[in-house]
């Protein structure tokens, strides 16, 4: 799959970063990195991630969205 | 707003568009075409082999090894259904038969053409010492590759020519690496240019706070091979004479446009001008109205900065410019509109996420606005004639969307805030931006005069000299070799320099 974040959106919320790991980090407290290409085995996680982002900083590639309506993911440190 | 589907379906369905430049700009403005209903011909031309890839890894988790250089690739908001014509550079157009001639001399025909031709970067200037196994810039994917390359084999240490933000960043990996490295700046501070002397020595401090040796007011040389043409040793103009394997030259970036010489359109070394609705102007100064231009290269009027033409060269300048020209391709005159992007820009560096927002050159007085204890987490607010023109946060991202507000409301400068984390008085400081531009030139967004015609400032003679990133700062022009020069066999590397002027 692919993923861009805008980094000038984002605010370093770091929903992303609780939700997948292995596709994003923070370097230091506030500098967001993040993988591209996650792999497929993150798919699910991403897909939360972009949907939990608080201001709506991650885009999916447009075949990699899902039809289907997106459960919000059972994981601690989620706020609502 | 009402559409008006008679005068709008014409463009829409029919018609060639050719956007030229095949990076984030030209991806961002097919899409739109499409998203706006479009269903004519799209052609990108670009000159690099890949599909569009973001740019702003390859100084850093690129570099660093974290991804690949292959992972990079942009996703997609939607099929564009283009023809992609890849690894192919556009030599010249021919705006009265609307083609685009390539280096293959193919001619790609259009109606609407959109110029999204970017950057490169600066080179060294010399073209030997720039040949020489070792020096690098970091602009395309494969520079990037192949610095990390030679990164990760460990050279004992690395020179980084240029602390604006890519070597600024560039010399954060390589600390993040273990590697020894230099930093040589011919400004005061690093990050100079971009957000003046003040900001700099927070960057500088942070800089020296991670093992980086800066050298400030400092330039190279030269730089030498061995017989195997290998970099070997880099002369410092304070005197010093390092030994390095790898230098990365980061001395900002050159404007694609040479493509457009001769062409009929008001484009030079700054840029492609366009008005606020992405038209490009002609040589004359009448827009025309089938040419957009969108991104790094791009050239035109801001509102909130006094009717001053910009050069931008951040990321989401090229994205909403590019979907704001492919929006006006497709609209008359009612649905028309004007692409007014406050200036918005980041960096991570040492650990630290730098952001700023509106444009910190326009100003002449700086105030630390909110700072944590040791100022782990800063905003400094920058201002001009009593009004705030932009503002930078260190570690504190979550404040700034409050700072642009400001700024797009024109609020008073020094700004009446009074944040918890506020400094008990406000302290304004000269914003240091120096008149002579001895700053390494990657600023990020650049101011260049009022008017689509203001003529590009000529330096000739001996001033010429000072822009020779070689050159050392307080280096007066008129200093001549022969002073003391008569009878050495070898010039000294200053004298070189002074004597060379710009070798390319």
């Amino acid at each position: 799959m692919r993923i861009i974040v805008d980094l000038t959106r984002c605010q370093s919320y770091g929903q992303c970063v609780f939700l997948a790991p292995n596709a994003f980090r923070f370097h230091g407290e506030e500098a967001l990195e993040y993988d591209y290409a996650p792999d497929d085995y993150m798919r699910e996680q991403v897909t939360w991630a972009a949907a939990a982002c608080p201001v709506q900083a991650i885009t999916l590639d447009y075949r990699d969205e899902s039809s289907e309506a997106i459960s919000q993911p059972q994981s601690p440190g989620v706020k609502p | 707003m009402m559409s008006h589907p008679a005068s709008f379906s014409n463009r829409s369905t029919n018609g060639r568009v050719v956007i030229v430049g095949a990076s984030l700009a030209g991806l961002r403005a097919a899409e739109t075409l499409r998203a706006e209903g479009f269903s004519g011909h799209i052609t990108l031309i670009g000159d690099e082999l890949y599909e569009p890839y973001d740019r702003p890894p390859l100084s850093k988790s690129v570099l660093a090894g974290w991804i690949s250089e292959e992972h990079i690739t942009l996703p997609r908001r939607r099929d564009i259904a283009a023809e992609w014509l890849l690894g192919i550079r556009a030599v010249a157009l021919d705006l009265s038969n609307r083609q685009v001639q390539l280096a293959d001399g193919r001619r790609v025909p259009f109606d609407f053409l959109l110029i999204a031709t970017g950057l490169r970067a600066r080179p060294w200037p010399d073209k030997e010492q720039a040949a020489l196994d070792g020096v690098f810039t970091v602009r395309t994917r494969d520079d990037a590759a192949r610095l990390h390359a030679r990164l990760a084999a460990e050279p004992k240490r690395v020179l980084v020519i240029g602390a604006g933000f890519t070597g600024s960043e560039v010399a954060s990996v390589c600390r993040d690496l273990g590697l020894q490295v230099t930093v040589t700046e011919r400004g005061a501070t690093p990050l100079e240019g971009a957000l003046g002397q003040a900001a700099g020595a927070y960057a500088a401090a942070l800089q020296r706070r991670h093992g980086v040796d800066l050298r400030c007011n400092t330039t190279v040389l030269a730089l030498e091979g061995d017989a195997q043409k290998k970099l070997r040793r880099a002369q410092l103009s304070d005197g010093d004479e390092l030994d390095v394997e790898v230098a990365v030259i980061a001395l900002g970036s050159l404007r694609n446009t040479e493509w457009l010489q001769g062409a009929g359109l008001s484009a030079d070394g700054r840029g492609v001008v366009c008005d606020a609705a992405c038209r490009a102007f002609d040589a004359d100064g009448a827009v025309t109205d089938n040419i957009f231009v969108a991104g790094d290269v791009a050239r035109w009027p801001h509102p909130l900065y006094d009717g001053e033409f910009l050069m931008v060269e951040h990321w989401s300048n090229a994205v909403t410019q590019a979907e704001t020209a492919a929006h006006n391709m497709l609209a008359d005159s009612a649905t028309r509109r004007a692409h007014k992007h406050l200036p918005s820009f980041w960096s991570n560096q040492f650990g630290v996420n730098i952001k700023g927002v509106g444009l910190p050159s326009f100003a002449d007085t700086i105030v630390l606005t909110q700072a944590s204890s040791q100022e782990r987490r800063l905003v400094a607010t920058y201002g001009k004639e009593g009004r705030i023109v932009a503002a930078m946060a260190a570690n504190a991202p979550r404040v700034l969307p409050a700072y642009q507000a400001l700024i797009e409301a024109r609020a008073p400068f020094p700004p009446d805030l009074h944040p918890s984390d506020g400094p008990a008085r406000l302290q304004l400081l000269p914003a240091g931006f120096a008149k002579q531009e001895h700053a390494t030139p990657d600023a990020g967004a650049v101011i260049t005069g009022a008017g689509p015609n203001t003529p590009e400032q000529r330096v000739e003679g001996e001033a010429l000299k000072l822009l020779d990133p070689r050159v050392p700062p307080g280096t007066l022009p008129l200093i001549t070799l022969h002073a003391n020069g008569a009878g050495m066999e070898k010039k000294s590397p200053v004298q070189e320099v002074q004597s060379g002027g710009m070798r390319s």
